[in-house]
This record gives structure tokens, sequence and C-alpha cells, in this order.
């Protein structure tokens, strides 16, 4: 097995300093756009906007990426920019790219024998290409749709990941802090702080998939990206869960793929309308929702096809 | 209070529940009869296992005593100066053991391989068609071949060697083979035990920066621990009820034999028996012939079979975590 050194956490770059980009525009802060005449019902309903952000950084730049899974054509020439301070919804109807993009983010796709990728991705100026791929995914983590905590305590599933590979050391009073922060920042911890020994397995739906984000938290990645996170829970644990995102979009970048367009729209700050692997429009959420650019856009979000 | 509904009445009619028989009575006639068959059938098998399980409880029950356990067995024409099965017993647990060192390791290696490695393609297809192979083959086989392969001087170590000549049988020798009766359990079990593990939790440690040899370890071989206890279990139950290999390999001393000074390893390397060849030799037809004796060391191996399988059982139960 390979040991390599795991990388030193945080290198997470100021809010201030380092010329970041901000985007700062009116219609950010504005909570209700004036709708479109095709806009969706939902586009007056109050948002789960905390304070709007500052300012954002950009982490990831996505250059012209296409993605073929053998001779299939899933991601095409696809340009975006992925924002510290930010939450980026990816939308569009089922087998448009979207999962694929955000696997390719930190290489998952490269577990798929036939995926094969065209075009550039930078995370803070590097290719991902030329990075490894461990270490990689230590910056950009992931959580999936389905709840998937791993066989062991809850403590040991944050702990994992600190963890140099299958190493069990550190031991648990050397990673208690940095356990507890994780747990605390997918504001799980009040829940589980009793017994932190608990098989993760036995917690409910909405707590275990917390725990997946706090595990995605622990590495202090850059990036975080979320493969519908909310589709196998109740409402309230979905609320939770919203409101947990928008609340770390301050600390990390995160990008979300969601096939529910309430959801993008109550949680994102910019969306990525992807049909049948294109780009078809980005922007800020309100006016991707509000008053589409693109008449596939408007179509889809309110609710013409998909 | 009148926003509250009444809870209905308990004698408001509701529709009569349906049992079970009211739909196979549309059934057609060919398929009642083949669910009749099947009932018949299943019911046969049951009756069977339960006489033989049954009886071999009742004949054991009657002649097992405690002190067979801790007698070895003796010359003698009788049953009661033929001596009890304690060496034949130890040696069970000797080959079992012995048997699984060997089988437990390479199993769950050549598990772990074939479900999340297995590469080159071929080379696992070709793995894949061996291990069946080796389910399918009739242990006398290995037998054989263990003898042609412990006669070999190289191996003479394995065994007792006199002038040269390498007698080939040997509690080493007997393991070996027994090994290749129970990998084929071992990797089948450990094998499918992964595959059960969904791909999302696999890709949600490589998407933490783990490598595909730490997730194999920390996260999928402790998901996987019930089917990896499930097929050790299946392989020990087949070791202990093998008596081909035993035969051929072991030798037919019932009692132990050893070859050499040093203590243990001159009994490993020396003959002996087992349940299953104390049984064989003591049964009506067997060349001893003292069939108490043989109800009762049946009996012991058979409890040992069902508590293994038992076993099996619980920790299978226990182990369905994967929805």
């Amino acid at each position: 097995m390979s040991h390599t050194e795991t990388p030193p956490p945080v290198r997470r770059l100021p809010l201030t300093g380092a010329e970041p980009r901000v985007v700062d525009t009116a219609e950010q802060r504005t909570v209700v756009m004036p709708a479109g005449s095709g806009a969706p019902s939902f586009v007056s309903a109050p948002r789960r906007k905390i304070a709007s952000s500052p300012l954002a950084i950009d982490r990831m730049q996505v250059d012209r990426l296409s993605i073929a899974y053998g001779p299939k054509l899933a991601v095409k020439e696809v340009s975006l920019p992925i924002r510290q301070g930010e939450v980026l919804a990816l939308i569009g109807p089922s087998g448009c790219g979207k999962t694929t993009l955000l696997r390719s983010l930190n290489r998952l796709t490269e577990l798929t024998k036939t995926a094969s990728m065209k075009g550039r991705i930078l995370l803070d100026d590097e290719d991902i290409a030329t990075l490894e791929p461990t270490a990689l995914r230590r910056r950009v983590t992931m959580v999936f749709q389905q709840p998937n905590p791993f066989p062991m305590s809850v403590f040991d599933n944050v702990a994992y990941v600190l963890r140099e590979q299958a190493s069990r050391r550190p031991r648990k009073v050397a990673l208690q802090g940095a356990v507890r922060s994780a747990l605390e920042r997918a504001g799980l911890y009040d829940e589980v702080a009793a017994d932190l020994s608990h098989p993760a397995l036995r917690l409910s739906g909405g707590q275990q998939q917390r725990l997946c984000i706090a595990r995605a938290l622990a590495a202090d990645p850059e990036v975080l990206l979320l493969d519908e996170p909310c589709s196998a829970l109740d409402p309230a644990s979905t609320q939770r869960i919203e409101e947990l995102i928008v609340a770390l979009r301050e600390q990390v970048a995160v990008v979300i793929v969601t096939h529910n367009l309430q959801q993008a729209y109550r949680i994102a700050d910019r969306v990525a309308f992807m049909y049948l692997g294109e780009l078809v429009e980005y922007g800020a959420a309100e006016q991707v929702f509000g008053s589409p650019r693109e008449a596939r856009t408007r179509e889809y979000v309110s609710g013409g096809f998909g | 209070m009148s926003a509250v509904a009444p809870p209905p009445p308990a004698s408001a009619p509701t529709p009569a529940r349906r049992s079970a028989r009211d739909s196979s009575a549309s059934w057609r006639w060919s398929d009642r009869l083949g669910l009749a068959f099947a009932w018949l059938l299943g019911l046969a098998f049951l009756a069977v296992t339960v006489a033989i399980v049954l009886y071999m409880m009742v004949q054991g029950i009657r002649y097992v005593r405690p002190e067979l356990f801790v007698t070895p067995p003796a010359q003698g024409v009788s049953e009661a100066d033929s001596g009890g099965f304690l060496d034949p017993l130890l040696g069970t647990v000797i080959v079992a053991a012995m048997a699984m060192a060997i089988a437990f390791p390479l199993g769950l290696a050549i598990g772990v391989w074939l479900s999340e490695f297995g590469n080159p393609g071929w080379l696992a297809r070709l793995t894949e068609s061996t291990i069946e192979m080796l389910a399918g083959s009739p242990s006398i086989v290995f037998a054989l071949f263990g003898t042609l392969l412990f006669e070999q001087g190289a191996l003479g170590f394995l065994s007792r060697t006199n002038d040269g000549v390498v007698y080939g049988r040997s509690f080493f020798a007997a393991a070996t083979m027994l090994s290749l009766i129970a990998l084929p359990l071992m990797v089948a079990n450990v094998r499918e035990g992964l595959q059960a593990i969904p791909a999302h939790v696999r890709e949600a440690s490589y998407a933490v920066g783990k490598t595909r040899i730490a997730t194999v370890r920390r996260v999928l071989l402790p998901a996987a621990r019930p089917s990896v206890v499930t097929g050790a279990m299946l392989g020990v139950g087949r070791v202990i009820g093998d008596t081909a290999i035993i035969v051929v390999l072991l030798g037919a001393t019932l009692r132990f034999n050893g070859a050499g000074g040093v203590p243990l390893l001159s009994t490993l390397k020396g003959t002996g028996s087992t349940l299953t060849t104390f049984v064989y030799q003591n049964a009506p037809t067997g060349e001893i012939n003292q069939p108490e004796k043989a109800f009762a060391a049946g009996f012991v191996l058979l409890s040992m079979v069902l508590a293994l399988n038992f076993a099996v059982d619980v920790a299978a139960r226990r182990g369905r975590r994967w929805r």
C-alpha cells in the first residue's frame, strides 16, 4: 500500500487578501425578484438565506470539460466557476450529466473504467489532474444520495477521515477536538454527544446523513460536493440539512446536485441548468428561476419537462 | 370538543378480511396439484432429515458416556474394553484448526481480490473457475493427489520417514488437503459479503481521500464480517465431516502415533484419527465393529455440526445491515 503523507489540513484562503474576486451584486441581496411571465409559482416563496454572502472567492474553475462513458458523451464543454461563499446548485432532468460533472470534481469518475475526460478543472489554480487523487479528495469531499455511514462508531466514522489511510493512530484522545468540531459544524454534536461510541448505523436517516456531512467536513475541505443529499430523507431532516448547507457556504464552496427545484431555489446562490450534457444556463438563482434567458430553462423550471 | 372527530363506532360494518385460503380458491387445478406436490415433497424431506437426526440423537444419548471423552481408544474385542474416543476427538479439533489456518487467510485474500480488484480480468475468471472446480471435486481425489504430493522426498519433513522412504501420512498432509475443501466456501462467502455492500459505501470512503486498501481494511471487511464468519464456519463444518482424506492421508491408527522426538511436532508429523474415521472403523461394517462406540461418536460429530450451523444462522442474521 502507498504511504503517502496525509496532506496538512486547512489551505483555506483568508476571506480578505489574495485579491478575492468580489461578487457582490444587487440581485444577490434581493430576496424576491419580480417574477417573469413564465416563472414557477415558488419564486415568490421565502428562501432559507440567513444573510447574503458578503463576498465570494473562486475555488474551482471548470474549463471546457467534456466527459464520455465509452462513446457516449455525458458532459459537453462545460465551463463554470465554483466559489466559496456561494451554494451552487446543479439542476436538470435525469441523465443530463449533473452527477457526472459533480463526480468529476474530485475525480470519482475515474473509478468508472470506461470514463474519459477532456478539458481542465482547476482547484486554486492547480490542475486537479496533476494532484494525487487521495490528496485531491481530501480537499474536495463528497456526500452521497443514500446516507452511508461506515459500520463503526459515530466517533470512528469521523476519525477515520482524520487518520492516515488504514491506520488506527492517532488515538481517540488526540482526535477528540477535531471530531467534535466536525460534528458541531454538521449540527449533529448535541444529539450524539452523550455516546460517541454509538454504532453509526443505528442513527436515524437524517442523523446518518448529517454524520456523512460531518465526515466530509472533517478533512477540512475547500469544496463540499453533495449529490442529492436529501432525496432519501423526510421533510424535517431535509430542512435541517438545507439550513446547514446555507450556513456552511461561508466555510467551504458548496456544490449540490438536486432534482428538487424548490430546494435549489431555497438554498442556492447560483444555479447551473444542464440539459443533455450541456450547460444551458448559469446564473444567480433569482435570475435562473425568475427570468431565465433560455427557453429550455424556462420550460424546465416551470415544470414543462424532466 | 366538537372539533375532535368522534372515533368510528365499533359496530361500523367493515369489509370482511379475506383469508389467505380465499385467494387460492381461484387457482387452476394444475396449480393446486403443483402446490400440493411441493408441500408433500417438502414434508417428505423434512421427515427424512428429522428421522436421521432423531435416530442419531436417541442412539447417541443411549451410548454416550462422559468417560468416553477422556479415554483413548484401546485394543479390545468388546464395547467395554475398547476405550473411548479422546484421540479422535482431539484429532478432529487439530485437523479443523490446521485446515482453517490455511484456508481462512487464503480464502479471505482470494475473496477480497476477486471482489475488489480482479485485475487482470482473465486471471480473475481463471481463479473463479478453479475455485468452482475445487468446490465440485470429490474429496477422495484430493486425498489421492495428497499421497502423491506428500510422498515426495522434499516434503519428507512433514511426515514419518523410514530409510529415505517417505510415509506421506500425517496431520500436516491431511490438513493441507482438507483446506482445499474449506477454501471454496470461504472464498464464495467473503466475495458475496463484499459484493452485498453498495458501491456508494466504497465511494464514500474514496471520496474522503482513502485508498482502496484502506477502504477494504477499515470499511469493507468490517461490514462483511458476518459473511467471513459464515464462510469460516461452513468450512469447519465440511472439514470435520470429511472422511476420505482422513482415511487416506491421516492413516488408520485410532490413537496418536507420533513420529520424531519433538513433543507437539511429533504428533502433527504422525498419524492418528478423527471422529469420522472412528465412526467408520467402529461401524458394523468396519474393522473394529463396536456399533455403540460408533453411535456415541457419531452423536458427538452431529452435535458439533449442528452447533456450527446454528452459529452460522446467528452470524448471518446479525449481518443484515445494508438494505
